[in-house]
């Protein structure tokens, strides 16, 4: 995973994101066991406590559980990781719109350039 | 317990104040960086915590003990500037070391020097200035102590001995173990540090974890040390 890590927000969250997206992405399989705190903060060029913190919180969110002496392991709640995705997507959604808002540009003009991009693009991706 | 804490620690040479009523604590397994300009007071407070300059007033405790002869064996310290002599080889450095401290891991020492590709029989006046900092760096790492103080580890090197000197500090200090980093140089390390004090002028303006930090002012702490130090 490459880490891109900005110093004017904090840091824990930004590496929560980064994790988050890994496993919506499936870069973490649902069920796999994560790196350990340590190589992953080595990794990230970051203090361990730091990736603790990242850690904790994607515990709360249930996207991964510790497992006593074996580490830490991705949920393999499909239905949890999918929420993840969506929410992300609706994050990045959302930016797009403010950027394109603040260029003056109106809904149906959004709709139509993204529709038009979509179709160039169609034969790329799925 | 913290591992280091200071109250009311005030410091004046003649009718010069370099410390004023410093309150401070560095808790176990974590990364403080002490952070002001020139003459704010840095080295000074360091000093007082190694027991090499005595305070004026308050008080400062290691482990719970006032620095002397006893807190010499928990305190690893790398002062401001080159202190080897110049004329002992890395070999010789390293039995000094041992030969001074119990805590001494010469083992981790020597593979860190051989990462460095310092050659035993090197000596200090032979290598650059980087490298004599970087041995300097290694040599203070390497002990197993309850206490790391660093004052400007990383002042006057490239960029690439920079990272060396980060890595090697985040990668050698043990859980029980607290790091205290005194720097100017705040962007190099603002990804590494728990907790931040800024000092200005002997006072202590403010303290907390980074990233709290950096979640309340939305800036950096390198940002938020130039708001706060404009001259």
């Amino acid at each position: 995973m490459e880490w891109r890590i900005e110093s004017d927000a904090p840091i824990y969250s930004q590496l929560a994101k980064q994790i988050r997206i890994g496993i919506v992405s499936g870069e973490y399989e649902p069920g796999a066991k994560l790196p350990s705190v340590r190589d992953l903060a080595l990794a990230a060029g970051v203090n361990p406590n730091t990736m603790q913190r990242a850690m904790t919180q994607l515990e709360r969110e249930g996207l991964v559980f510790p497992q006593r002496t074996a580490g830490r392991f991705v949920t393999d709640d499909a239905q949890l990781i999918a929420q993840a995705r969506q929410t992300l997507a609706r994050e990045q959604a959302e930016a797009f719109l403010t950027a394109m808002n603040s260029l003056g540009y109106r809904h149906e003009e959004i709709l139509s350039l993204v529709t038009a991009m979509v179709e160039e693009d169609g034969h790329g991706s799925t | 317990m913290a591992v280091l804490e200071c109250n009311g620690l005030s410091k004046r040479y003649g009718s010069a104040v370099a410390l004023d009523g410093v309150a401070l604590k560095a808790e176990p397994g974590r990364l403080l960086g002490l952070l002001g300009p020139n003459g704010s007071g840095k080295t000074t407070l360091i000093k007082i915590a190694c027991g090499l300059l005595q305070p004026s007033s308050g008080t400062v405790s290691i482990a719970g003990k006032t620095p002397g002869v006893e807190t010499k064996k928990l305190v690893s310290y790398l002062p401001d500037r080159m202190c080897l002599p110049r004329h002992m080889s890395a070999q010789q450095l390293l039995n000094m070391y041992a030969d001074f401290y119990e805590d001494f891991d010469e083992q981790r020492a020597g593979e860190l020097l051989t990462r460095l590709d310092v050659r035993p029989e090197l000596r200090v006046r032979q290598m650059s200035k980087g490298t004599q900092e970087k041995v300097q760096l290694v040599l203070t790492m390497a002990r197993r102590a309850k206490l790391y103080l660093l004052d400007e580890p990383i002042g006057g090197v490239d960029p690439a001995t920079r990272d060396f000197i980060i890595d090697t500090i985040m990668n050698n200090y043990a859980q029980d173990a607290a790091v205290v980093i005194s720097t100017h140089l705040i962007s190099e390390v603002e990804r590494i540090l728990d907790d931040v004090v800024f000092i200005d002028r002997g006072r202590i303006v403010m303290a907390g974890e980074a990233d709290d930090v950096r979640e309340r002012s939305g800036k950096s702490v390198n940002d938020l040390f130039r708001e706060v130090f404009r001259c």
